[in-house]
C-alpha cells in the first residue's frame, strides 16, 4: 500500500531522513520504533505533507499514486490519515462541524455525495461509542480544553469517522493512562484492521503493541530503517534497549 | 445656529487612520448626518447593521442611555471603499452598552469603527469586541475612547480588539484611549494582531479540508467572537454570512 524508497528529507536545511526504505503491505500493521531524534515524527510529517519538511530525494508511492504530488488535503482524500502526536486546538470550531466539513470535503474530492446532518451525526455517534467518548465532547470546540488523553481519543474518533485506508499514527500512545491506552489500542484494531487497510504505528513503547499486535516492526535510527522483523523485535527492544539491539545490527 | 462644517484631517485623533479623500467624495454634509437615539430608563434596544458598498459610507450614531437602559449594536463592516461607523454613547447610572463589530475586506480600502463611550454616572457598564480580517492592502481600524467622569464609580468598561491579516500588505490598527476621573472603576482593553494559525491550517488539511475551506472555518471562528453577545440567532447568522461572503473575494 505504502512504498517508500530512498527517502531523504530536511527540516530547516538539516538532513533528518537519510535514505529511508520502507514498505507496508495491505492488511499490515507496521510499527516503527526508534530512539529520540531518529526521525520518526519527521517521517510522519513528510508523509502528511507538513509545510517546512522538504523532500530532497526519494519517493513514496501510496496505493499506486505518487504521494508527494498531492497536497495535504488531497492525501487525506486519497485515504491517508495522520494521527498527530500533538493534536491541534481550533478555538471556535466544534468537532461536529470540523469533522462533517472534513468528511464531506473528502467525499467531494472522491466524487461521492455529501452526508446529510442526520447521517453524519449517526456515524459520529457510532464511532464515538467505539472509543467510549461522550457525544457531548464532540459538540465542544476541536481539542480545546481536552486533556492529553482526550485529545488522543478524539484523534481515534476522527479516524473512525473519516474511515481512511491507511493510518500513520505518530505516538498515539503518549499521554495516555492504562485504561485509555487499551481503549485507543482496541479502537485502532476495530477501525484499521482489514485486508485492504494498513497502519504505520510510530511508538516508543511496547505497551500499545501489546494491544494492537503489529505484524512487522522496524527500527528507525539516524534517518534510516536499520532493522525490520516480526513482533519479537519490539519485545527485544523493550527488554534490551535500543543500544544493545542496534549494536548488534552494526556488528 | 448654523455651523460651517469642514473636513477633518488626519491630525485629528479620531480621524488618524481615515481615508480623507474618500470622505471628501462623500461630501461635507455627510458629517452632519448624526442619527440620534435616546433610550428611556430601563429600555433595551438592539440594532444590527451590515454596512459597506462600492462607495464611501459614513454612519454616525449618537446614543443616550437612561438609567438602567441597555443598548446593543452589532455591525458587519464589509465596505469595498472607505466605510466608517462612528458611535458616541452616553451612559446614565447602571446602563449598559454592548458593541460587536467586524471589519473584513481586501482591496485598498479602510473600514473603521470609532466609538466614544462616556460613563457619565456610576455603575454603568460597557463591552466592545471588534474583529478585523484583511488581505490585499485592506485596512481595519478600531478607535475606542472611554471617558469615565468624576464620581462615575463602579464603572466597568471593556474593549477587546483582534486583527487577522491574511496577507502581507494588509493592516489593522487599534487605538484604545482611556480618560478616567473616578477612582473605583474597571477599564480593560486588549489588542492583538496576528496571522492565520498555520498549525491549525495543516491539521485541517490533514483531515481533508482544502485550504480555502480551512481558511473560511478559521475566519468564521475568529469573527464569531464579535457576535457572541448577539442572542438573536437569525441576526447573528445574517451578520456572519455577510462577512463570510466578503471573504469569498479573497483569492489567496
Amino acid at each position: 500500500m505504502l512504498k517508500i524508497e530512498n527517502l531523504h528529507a530536511n527540516v530547516a536545511d538539516k538532513p533528518i531522513l537519510k535514505g529511508l526504505d520502507l514498505e507496508v503491505a495491505a492488511g499490515e500493521v507496521h510499527a516503527i520504533m526508534g530512539p529520540n531524534g531518529a526521525g520518526k515524527s519527521t517521517l510522519a510529517n513528510v508523509l502528511g505533507g507538513k509545510p517546512g519538511y522538504d523532500v530532497s530525494a526519494g519517493s513514496a508511492q501510496f496505493m499506486g499514486q505518487d504521494l508527494f504530488e498531492l497536497d495535504p488535503h488531497e492525501r487525506a482524500a486519497a485515504g491517508l490519515f495522520l494521527g498527530f502526536q500533538y493534536p491541534v486546538e481550533i478555538p471556535g470550531v466544534s468537532n461536529v462541524q470540523f469533522l462533517r466539513e472534513a468528511l464531506n470535503s473528502q467525499r467531494k474530492q472522491r466524487g461521492q455525495e455529501p452526508l446529510s446532518g442526520g447521517e453524519f451525526l449517526k456515524l459520529a455517534k457510532e464511532k464515538a461509542g467505539l472509543l467510549k467518548m461522550d457525544m457531548e465532547m464532540l459538540k465542544r470546540q476541536v481539542n480545546v480544553g481536552f486533556s492529553g488523553g482526550e485529545k488522543k481519543r478524539a484523534e481515534m474518533v476522527q479516524m473512525g469517522i473519516l474511515e481512511p485506508r491507511f493510518a500513520v499514527l505518530d505516538e498515539t500512545d503518549s499521554g495516555l493512562d492504562i485504561d485509555a491506552l487499551r481503549i485507543v489500542g482496541e479502537g485502532i484494531n476495530a477501525i484499521m484492521r482489514g485486508a485492504d487497510k494498513g497502519v504505520l504505528l510510530i511508538t516508543h513503547y511496547q505497551r500499545l503493541l501489546d494491544v494492537v499486535k503489529p505484524d512487522r516492526v522496524s527500527i528507525l535510527a539516524d534517518g534510516r530503517i536499520v532493522q525490520t522483523g516480526g513482533p519479537e523485535l519490539a519485545l527485544r527492544l523493550e527488554a534490551e534497549g535500543y543500544d544493545a539491539v542496534m549494536a548488534e545490527v552494526a556488528a | 445656529m448654523t455651523q460651517i462644517q469642514t473636513f477633518p484631517t488626519r491630525r485629528d485623533e479620531a480621524w488618524r487612520y481615515a481615508d480623507i479623500p474618500a470622505l471628501e467624495r462623500l461630501g461635507v454634509e455627510a458629517l452632519d448626518a448624526w442619527k440620534e437615539v435616546t433610550l428611556e430608563p430601563g429600555e433595551t434596544r438592539r440594532q444590527t447593521m451590515v454596512v459597506g458598498s462600492d462607495a464611501p459610507e459614513l454612519h454616525r450614531i449618537r446614543l443616550t442611555l437612561g438609567e438602567g437602559a441597555r443598548a446593543e449594536l452589532f455591525v458587519s463592516n464589509i465596505g469595498r471603499d472607505y466605510t466608517r461607523v462612528e458611535v458616541e454613547v452616553k451612559l446614565a447610572r447602571g446602563a449598559h452598552f454592548e458593541f460587536g463589530g467586524v471589519t473584513i475586506g481586501g482591496a485598498d480600502a479602510v473600514r473603521e469603527f470609532v466609538t466614544t463611550t462616556v460613563h457619565a454616572e456610576p455603575e454603568a457598564t460597557s463591552n466592545q469586541t471588534v474583529r478585523s480580517v484583511h488581505w490585499g492592502t485592506g485596512t481595519g481600524n478600531f478607535l475606542g475612547e472611554i471617558k469615565v467622569v468624576k464620581d462615575a464609580q463602579k464603572t466597568d468598561a471593556a474593549q477587546d480588539f483582534k486583527g487577522l491579516l491574511l496577507e502581507a500588505g494588509a493592516s489593522a490598527n487599534a487605538v484604545p484611549q482611556l480618560e478616567i476621573f473616578a477612582d473605583d472603576v474597571k477599564c480593560a482593553h486588549g489588542a492583538t494582531v496576528g496571522q492565520l494559525d498555520e498549525a491549525a491550517r495543516y491539521y485541517m488539511a490533514a483531515r481533508g479540508l482544502p485550504p480555502e475551506l480551512a481558511q473560511r472555518l478559521l475566519v468564521q471562528a475568529f469573527i464569531g467572537d464579535a457576535f457572541v453577545e448577539l442572542v438573536d440567532e437569525t441576526e447573528r447568522e445574517r451578520l456572519l454570512n455577510a462577512a463570510l461572503a466578503a471573504l469569498e473575494e479573497a483569492t489567496l
